[in-house]
């Protein structure tokens, strides 16, 4: 199953610049385990020393929040996107 | 000058809109969304935004323009030359003053006929609440976390909206939070991200358009909000993506657990955000990590004695070529994979520009057996402030 992982702008130096990466994947979490492979640098800011999902990193299927689902055991179908959301601050300055 | 329409805060709902109202809000008027009750509506309404800065400049200019009755505008800061490329409330001529008071009487030029307050202050737990509670909705366009957190909880203790809108180099987000039943900041991210893991603006620059659209989604969310029409975007969060220009949008969904606005909260009051957020201060200046340093006078008497020093710069290649110290240029990203470049037996400085990424690539060389290195102290900006002005400050 073709899935496609959304690389958010913040992330983006840590990946390569790329926007966007496409993998074999039949869950979130093992998309998200090529991703880390492919651009380890990518990897502590993705997720604690302990391999869990940073919370103030959000990750969709599709427009549907992980966590509500079944996290990083969620099933995933060809053609899904992952989107992976960080937390930004940025306004004034 | 600002002039007061309504005077005092406790005037009474205005019922009617005076000749000169009528012709400025007139395609306002005509549009049955409007009409004569919305604007009524945007009348009496009183919005305060927190931040006039770049999401605060269209934010302001089209809340004021559109006739919202009160606008409360909070800022701390003074308009800065860097800050003109984005913050269109501002001119040249602006800078040096107070950001919020030089956003009024911009405002008040666009629109004499409502009323506007600037609080020159910095949004904090002790004053929050009571900033707050004269007004009906809250607009978040900070940029930082702490502030976020800050502008959320009071605005859940309250029972107010918090239009949300935050922006990095051309992505942006936008939501509103705390409508009834509907998620709050905390259900999104119940934590900050660790100082340092997310670059801020500062250090990651914005395109300056971008805040002008973020800012004016804000502004049509709040205008919607008080006219009580169209759907908003509580429970969805609008994700923009200028450089693919792209909107998408994703499911937001109120967390039961979540400890500020779920069935059993545990934050009952505002709390420490600096601490919660684990900065200390504001911007935490200067390096993160302590490494050995060498101010910039030293470095340039070192080299006009004839010192073999190795320059090495650690900025992008985009910055290099605004101005650079004739270094040898390995971006910090790339460090790792391409310290085999350096000689460590010479002496390096290295420097970016404001010693920050610096101190960080010192810190790694060290690490790995560097011993004759030195961080340049306050980077290219110092090396212009105390060694050569020709190099521009950027």
């Amino acid at each position: 199953m073709t899935v496609k992982v959304m690389i958010p702008t913040p992330l983006r130096p840590y990946a390569g610049k790329r926007a966007s990466a496409e993998f074999q994947a039949a869950t979130v979490g093992e998309a998200l385990g090529h991703l880390t492979k492919e651009f380890a640098e990518l990897r502590k800011h993705l997720f604690t020393e302990e391999g869990k999902l940073r919370s103030f990193v959000n990750v969709y299927v599709n427009d549907e929040d992980i966590r509500y689902l079944a996290k990083e055991n969620t099933p995933t179908k060809d053609g899904d996107t992952i989107s992976i959301v960080p937390s930004i601050a940025g306004g004034v300055s | 000058m600002a002039t007061t329409a309504q005077p005092g805060t406790a005037a009474k709902p205005a019922a009617t809109l005076s000749n000169e109202e009528i012709l400025r809000y007139s395609r306002h008027l005509i549009m049955p969304e409007v009409g004569m009750d919305g604007q009524l509506k945007l009348k009496n309404a009183k919005v305060l935004l927190i931040g006039t800065g770049g999401l605060g400049a269209p934010l302001g200019l089209y809340l004021a323009a559109a006739g919202v009755g009160r606008l409360g505008l909070v800022d701390f800061d003074v308009v800065d030359f860097t800050n003109l490329q984005r913050q269109v409330t501002f001119g040249t001529s602006d800078v040096g003053k107070p950001k919020s008071e030089a956003a009024r009487v911009r405002l008040s030029n666009l629109n004499p006929d409502i009323q506007i307050e600037s609080f020159e202050t910095q949004l904090t737990s002790a004053n929050a609440l009571e900033l707050f509670k004269d007004f009906d909705i809250i607009v978040d366009g900070t940029d930082n976390f702490p502030t976020r957190y800050l502008v959320n909880d009071a605005c859940i203790l309250l029972g107010k909206p918090n239009v949300y809108g935050s922006i990095f180099r051309f992505e942006g987000q936008v939501t509103v939070f705390g409508m009834p039943d509907g998620p709050c900041y905390r259900c999104l991210y119940p934590e900050p991200p660790p100082p340092g893991l997310v670059p801020s603006c500062a250090e990651g620059g914005v395109l300056g358009v971008l805040p002008g659209i973020v800012g004016s989604i804000q502004a049509m969310e709040t205008i919607k909000l008080i006219l009580g029409t169209g759907e908003n975007l509580a429970g969805r969060l609008l994700l923009f993506d200028a450089l693919g220009m792209k909107f998408r949008e994703l499911k937001l969904r109120k967390n039961p657990n979540c400890p500020m606005c779920g069935t059993h909260r545990t934050i009952t009051k505002l709390i420490d955000y600096y601490e919660f957020c684990g900065v200390r201060g504001e911007e935490a200046p200067g390096p993160s990590v302590q490494v050995p340093e060498i101010t910039p006078r030293e470095l340039k008497s070192r080299l006009d004695h004839g010192d073999d020093i190795f320059i090495l710069d650690v900025r992008e290649p985009h910055e290099y070529q605004i101005c650079n110290l004739k270094g040898h240029l390995i971006p910090l990203g790339e460090l790792t994979r391409r310290v085999h470049e350096l000689d460590s037996s010479r002496e390096i400085v290295a420097h970016c520009r404001s010693g920050k990424r610096s101190a960080e690539a010192v810190d790694f060389l060290r690490k790995v057996g560097f011993r004759k290195i030195l961080n340049l102290k306050g980077g290219i900006l110092a090396w212009s402030d105390e060694v050569d002005p020709s190099v521009p400050k950027y």
